[in-house]
């Protein structure tokens, strides 16, 4: 039993926190989020230079071949700094090729995903925004050996700039009758648009597929694998979004003990008021749990994958509650500037909205924890 | 990272648990000689003090066997290790760290043996959670300290054979924290008196303290003279840590679970209603996380290092957990909450938990001030 982290996963870290803080400190992050696209190409390539973009996938593929405990090291850098770009998309997209595609699909998709020159994304909620695979209505006709897809997905993250979706629907009314496609932004009858957000550094969109054809050698591992993969997937975003809102809430609690302990007022740092530094406290304790939770459920993904589900749960969980509150909390503690468009604090603040509801808020996976912990 | 425990460990689990099922009654047919002789056993197993060094008469288990003994003695309903949790939670630890070969030979075998019962001294009447700031003043009178003075909320002075007291030897110190001193007191020393507080629940379970002219030899003292604060910093993370392990949260989370299955909240099973099922699966969430800071802990631990300030962390973590766990029993209970069940009992009782070893506001100020850095309030 080790619960810690080893040198090489210490030496990511200070490697991924030293890239970002010279490349894209908060200013950066501010021009950036202001562009069309929404992320910077030239760090992308950078990233991809470093081998972030393809680190949990098989070197056979390009990867680096580490695991989610590595992930999670990297995502929780890319939080702290609010990186906006489609690393956590791409990764995503690419975990589930890695996972359920096969040979074929896994050698088509994956070396271009782990260098960067595509961009990939999950594709799974439909118009009810309810992150079940019954929930699941885009339809998939047979259709010449494949399937004949229509209709819209909601939430994509980073649509606009994706290359490749991973699209979930269903084929007939059962759970086994739900499939992943893997489709194109080129094939015909795919179009994307922008869904207006406030956080500018993470981009969503819609997907909108008029029957387009899936060939059977376009369908995630050639079979209709059915609601558990979705899930699956579901809970690697769950996870991914818990790592990145470690950093989020760091990020939070490191602008605002700083900043009480700057401003003055009544003679004094109001960072010596326990109105101020009782809040404060609770959000560290915050992050140590969520940090608990986060790493343990990825450890789990190798180590118990049987505990996955409900470990990946709880720390989805406490990560959307703490991120809220550190939001909050975050802007109250500072008053008026922290309420400012000038201010960082508003970034954190319009992230913690996003990170809370990606993936499953609290309510969501304490109503799955309530299941598996038998009641 | 690895949560697997190694083969050695494992095996070490399936003798803990044989062993529970050889030896442990179920709690409805545990008689009045149960504990002596439960103890007898553990003490043959060296399963009291089973993580100290072996040289001072401890088990040499490692902290994971000590978990491991722990989490299946909990899992088991068996009694908490040893009958001694002050003397075996942090004075034992105290006495390997600072203490004298004198004072390990006079209070190692009966901490082992089971034999010990200890009390801590630190409030006063006048001193709570600025511990710092204690005034029982000890004066030196050749090989002796004269002690004068009183201790309050000393929970089971009136049944301990000894008492870890903290003194001020020095007031006159340049720092506050440099005039204090550990004293390893007899309860029997002459001019000690102890009477008794009834607490909320009708239970004597603290007291008040007086000290006439008490008089203690020097040999007594644990740590330099002026130097108890550092003693009492760590006997305190051993206290917190000792009160925050996850294990009797989880028990105690089974009870509520059960209580939730058989009940009705508007006339309707109370868990088809959302709201209680969330609050339970919060409960559990932050009880995991309870039990993993305690392995980040566990691991800082074996890596040498001492338990310090983020032992405050699943301090206030209980607290913050006590307090609305016992809301919802309360709640699910509705009109029977005026009775006085167990549930009652607890929505009462559990404030000593909370409290002791420094409420939910200390850890806070302990956390921002120590861990954050803010200033000193």
């Amino acid at each position: 039993m080790d619960f810690g982290f080893s040198e090489e996963q210490e030496f990511l870290r200070d490697q991924v926190r030293k890239f970002l803080d010279d490349q894209c400190s908060l200013p950066q992050v501010r021009a950036i989020a202001a562009t069309e696209e929404g992320f910077c190409r030239k760090l992308w390539g950078q990233l991809s230079e470093l081998g972030w973009l393809g680190l949990t996938l098989p070197e056979e593929y390009g990867g680096v071949g580490l695991s989610w405990v590595d992930l999670v090291v990297v995502l929780e850098e890319t939080g702290r700094t609010l990186f906006p770009s489609p690393l956590l998309s791409t990764t995503l997209a690419a975990t589930a090729i890695n996972e359920f595609g096969t040979p074929e699909q896994q050698q088509q998709w994956l070396p271009g995903l782990a260098d960067g020159s595509c961009i990939g994304t999950l594709a799974l909620l439909d118009e009810t925004d309810f992150l079940s695979p019954q929930a699941i209505q885009m339809t998939g006709k047979a259709s010449a050996g494949g399937y004949l897809l229509s209709g819209e997905k909601r939430f994509v993250q980073d649509a606009t700039v994706a290359d490749v979706f991973i699209v979930a629907f269903r084929a007939g009314p059962a759970n086994d009758d739900l499939g992943l496609a893997i489709v194109s932004r080129q094939d015909k009858g795919v179009s994307v648009e922008e869904t207006e957000g406030w956080d500018r550094t993470k981009r969503t969109g819609v997907l909108k597929l008029d029957a387009v054809q899936i060939t059977a050698d376009a369908l995630l591992g050639e079979t209709l694998l059915g609601a558990q993969a979705i899930e699956t997937l579901i809970d690697y975003g769950a996870l991914a979004v818990s790592a990145e809102s470690i950093g989020v809430c760091e990020g939070i609690l490191k602008l605002t003990s700083q900043y009480a302990l700057d401003r003055k007022q009544f003679g004094s740092p109001i960072g010596r008021y326990q109105g101020v530094k009782h809040p404060l406290a609770e959000m560290y304790v915050d992050i140590e749990c969520t940090k608990s939770l986060a790493y343990y459920a990825a450890w789990t993904l190798e180590g118990q994958p049987t505990e996955a589900p409900a470990a990946i749960a709880k720390a989805k969980a406490y990560a959307a509650q703490s991120v809220c509150s550190a939001g909050v909390t975050g802007v109250q503690m500072h008053g008026a500037i922290g309420y400012t468009d000038e201010y960082d604090m508003q970034l954190y603040m319009k992230r913690s909205k996003w990170s809370r509801a990606t993936y499953g808020d609290e309510d969501f996976h304490y109503d799955r924890i309530a299941d598996f912990g038998g009641l | 990272m690895d949560f697997d425990f190694t083969e050695k460990e494992e095996a070490f689990r399936a003798e803990v648990k044989e062993f529970i099922a050889a030896n442990l009654p179920a709690p409805e047919q545990r008689g009045e000689d149960f504990i002596s002789l439960w103890n007898a056993k553990l003490g043959e197993k060296k399963w009291i003090g089973f993580s100290w060094p072996k040289e001072h008469g401890g088990g040499g288990g490692t902290l994971i066997e000590q978990f491991i003994l722990k989490e299946e003695m909990s899992k088991a309903l068996a009694p908490e290790l040893g009958s001694d949790f002050m003397g075996l939670t942090w004075v034992g630890p105290a006495l390997i760290r600072h203490g004298t070969e004198a004072q390990k030979q006079e209070f190692m075998p009966d901490l082992l043996n089971c034999q010990s019962s200890w009390c801590t001294g630190y409030s006063e009447p006048d001193v709570g959670s600025d511990l710092g700031s204690l005034n029982l003043r000890a004066v030196r009178d050749g090989d002796d300290y004269v002690i004068n003075g009183s201790k309050i909320w000393t929970t089971k002075a009136h049944v301990a054979k000894n008492i870890f007291l903290t003194v001020r030897t020095n007031p006159e110190a340049e720092s506050r924290y440099r005039g204090i001193s550990v004293l390893l007191t007899p309860m029997n020393t002459p001019g000690i008196e102890v009477k008794p507080i009834v607490n909320i629940v009708g239970d004597h379970s603290f007291n008040q303290v007086f000290f006439t002219d008490v008089r203690v030899p020097v040999s007594a003292r644990l740590g330099g003279e002026g130097e108890g604060w550092k003693v009492v910093m760590g006997a305190l993370a051993n206290e917190r840590s000792g009160i925050s392990e996850s294990t009797g949260m989880e028990r105690h989370l089974d009870k509520l679970k059960e209580l939730a299955r058989n009940s009705l909240k508007g006339g309707k099973p109370a868990l088809e209603d959302a709201e209680i099922r969330r609050k339970i699966a919060r409960f559990e969430t932050r009880i995991s996380a309870m039990r993993l800071n305690g392995f980040r802990n566990l691991t800082k631990q074996i890596k040498g290092n001492q338990p310090g300030s983020e032992t405050s962390i699943n301090k206030l973590l209980r607290g913050m957990l006590e307090i609305p766990m016992s809301d919802l029993a309360m709640s699910l209970l509705g009109n029977d909450a005026s009775g006085t069940g167990p549930w009652q009992y607890d929505s009462f009782n559990f404030h000593g938990t909370v409290i002791g070893g420094g409420s939910p506001n200390i850890q806070r100020n302990i956390i921002s001030e120590r861990v954050l850095g803010l200033p000193k309030d």
